[in-house]
């Protein structure tokens, strides 16, 4: 019997809950709010559901009830991104070691 | 057209970059770097989907009008966000990911062809059942976040809003949502499928509505924590590694700085969720009693003659100074002091302020150098040997009643031992207890000096009087 690709995306699940847990402790506490702003902006790669669903139109029309909730999440989703990778890198360029001469 | 064995290696390397973005923060030279992996990362992803679906008619076109347009949006919001709202920032983009969750599940469930899931009223029941839990729980995700952010915000009071029954209805609305997933399973119905997102919305506002202000960098937390567990949902029913590898990421992620948060304030998880604290009205029983204490009050002339005869100064902020903008000035006051050369220090509690980080944020914010700025474990014992601690919009965390009074409802949360120090400068605008509700033993001790006044205009007095 073969095995179900169900139990091969499970894998991938649990294993990357473990890489997630050994990063994220390894993450600096003074960097804790950039992580936040950069994991939202990373869960939003759910975009790429938002895409598939907005262009699920067929050729007669753009827009369907299922294509518009495609366009609104992908709107929202781009917010994030922007907005997410956008916030970090204005914070992490803040972060600065101590002049030398001081 | 891309084949879907290709895309799926394609998923694969953007999942791996975004591993790579969150293993880049482990130290603030590596951070930006590490960002810049998580955008191509995105960019691959993004790329990747439209051509596996090449799918390039008149539906394209409005597929990157809408990315511009939110793009643009999320661009204007990221350059204009003061850095003291980063808190209110974080659950509304929170609510965002949720939303944006519910939707493209509700858009699978209806047209559930685009997504190889089946057809209406005959989907998958696997894919069913993914798409089921990353509906609720993006849907819990987006009104939990949103009652966050209005109580970050101040439009809605940060108390915590308390009734009866509120915990078994809870508990009845958890599992209902249970039920009516095995029920929309079984049935396949529509109309299950919106009475399932109304209820986990509902779920969502009871769940925060509880927890008080400065429980906010838990639920910041762990609301973060959901938004992932909701996009590995969606990602388990588009069969899509990135999404997948993403929301486990996230999810891991959060789950383990609410437990930071947790450890810092010595409280469960259950505890901090089940909320009510602080709201307990002892604390009017106690003030009573803490009128006839007297306590020492100074103006910044005194504060400025105490530093310049030190020779370390400690600063402890906390979210007061987040409040009062200080955080320029504060710099400017250290900038004077070590003109006079004297050390100074930054001593940040783990749930100082109210989002992980908060602190440090502000301070690089103002150009302290991340160098200077030491954690609890860190700088804890350097009080016994500094002359100055400096205590500016901090209060429960500097608390000594927490190692002394097992009957304390903070016993046992780790502080900052500032009372050790040779003496201590507190910055606050009166004697009203902290948010704990209870009252700080140290503003009655022998070596402290109160400053009554709103922070920043007491650090910039400080800095007039220093020169």
């Amino acid at each position: 019997m073969e095995i179900d690709p169900l139990i091969f995306r499970l894998s991938i699940f649990i294993l990357s809950i473990f890489v997630g847990y050994y990063v994220v402790w390894s993450v600096t506490p003074s960097l804790h709010t950039p992580l936040m702003s950069v994991t939202n902006a990373i869960s939003s790669v759910i975009i790429v559901g938002a895409i598939i669903a907005g262009l699920s139109g067929n050729n007669e029309s753009v827009f369907n009830t299922s294509s518009i909730f495609g366009f609104l999440a992908i709107a929202l989703a781009a917010i994030n991104i922007f907005g997410g990778f956008l916030v970090t890198q204005r914070m992490l360029a803040m972060y600065k070691k101590k002049k030398k001469d001081k | 057209m891309l084949s879907p064995n290709l895309s799926a290696v394609f998923y694969l390397i953007s999942g791996v970059l975004f591993i790579l973005a969150l293993r880049g923060l482990s130290s603030p030279e590596s951070s930006r770097q590490g960002n810049f992996f998580g955008i191509m990362g995105m960019i691959i992803a993004v790329t990747v989907t439209f051509l596996s679906l090449g799918n390039f008619s008149s539906g394209f076109i409005f597929v990157l009008i809408f990315i511009l347009l939110g793009g643009s949006i999320g661009a204007f919001i990221a350059y204009k966000i003061p850095m003291t709202a980063m808190p209110e920032l974080v659950a509304g983009f929170h609510s965002l990911v949720g939303l944006a969750a519910v939707f493209v599940a509700i858009s699978a469930f209806l047209n559930p062809e685009a997504f190889n899931l089946g057809s209406p009223g005959n989907i998958k029941l696997g894919s069913l059942i993914e798409m089921s839990i990353g509906a609720a729980v993006g849907a819990i995700t987006f009104s939990g976040s949103v009652i966050a952010f209005l109580k970050l915000q101040g439009i809605m009071s940060g108390s915590p809003i308390l009734f009866k029954g509120q915990h078994p209805l809870n508990a009845i609305i958890l599992i209902s949502i249970i039920i009516l997933i095995y029920l929309l399973c079984s049935s396949q119905s529509t109309s299950l499928f919106w009475i399932l997102l109304a209820v986990s919305f509902l779920i969502g506002f009871l769940l925060i509505i509880p927890i008080g202000g400065a429980d906010m960098p838990v639920v910041i937390s762990m609301l973060n924590s959901y938004s992932g567990w909701a996009a590995a949902g969606i990602g388990f029913t588009l069969e899509n590694t990135a999404l997948i590898i993403t929301g486990a990421l996230v999810g891991s992620s959060g789950a383990i700085l609410s437990y930071i948060m947790c450890k810092g304030m010595n409280r469960s998880f259950f505890n901090v969720i089940l909320g009510g604290f602080g709201a307990t009205d002892d604390a009017s029983s106690k003030s009573s009693a803490k009128e006839q204490k007297p306590v020492k009050s100074g103006n910044s002339e005194d504060a400025a003659f105490l530093m310049k005869n030190a020779s370390s100064v400690i600063i402890v902020p906390g979210y007061g100074m987040a409040v009062a903008q200080a955080q320029h000035a504060l710099r400017e006051m250290v900038d004077t002091l070590k003109k006079n050369d004297i050390k100074v220090s930054y001593a940040i509690h783990p749930v100082a302020g109210r989002m992980p980080g908060h602190m440090n944020v502000l301070l690089a914010e103002a150009n302290v150098p991340y160098d200077e700025v030491f954690e609890l474990e860190e700088i804890n014992n350097d009080f016994a040997n500094a002359d100055v601690a400096f205590v500016i919009g901090a209060n429960d965390v500097t608390n000594p009643v927490a190692k002394t009074d097992p009957q304390s409802p903070i016993y046992g949360m780790p502080v900052l031992d500032v009372e050790k120090c040779k003496s201590v400068l507190f910055v606050k605008r009166s004697l009203s207890p902290g948010y704990a509700g209870i009252d700080n033993d140290l503003f009655y001790k022998e070596n402290t000096l109160m400053l009554f006044a709103d922070a920043k205009k007491m650090v910039e007095e400080i800095t007039k009087s220093l020169d």
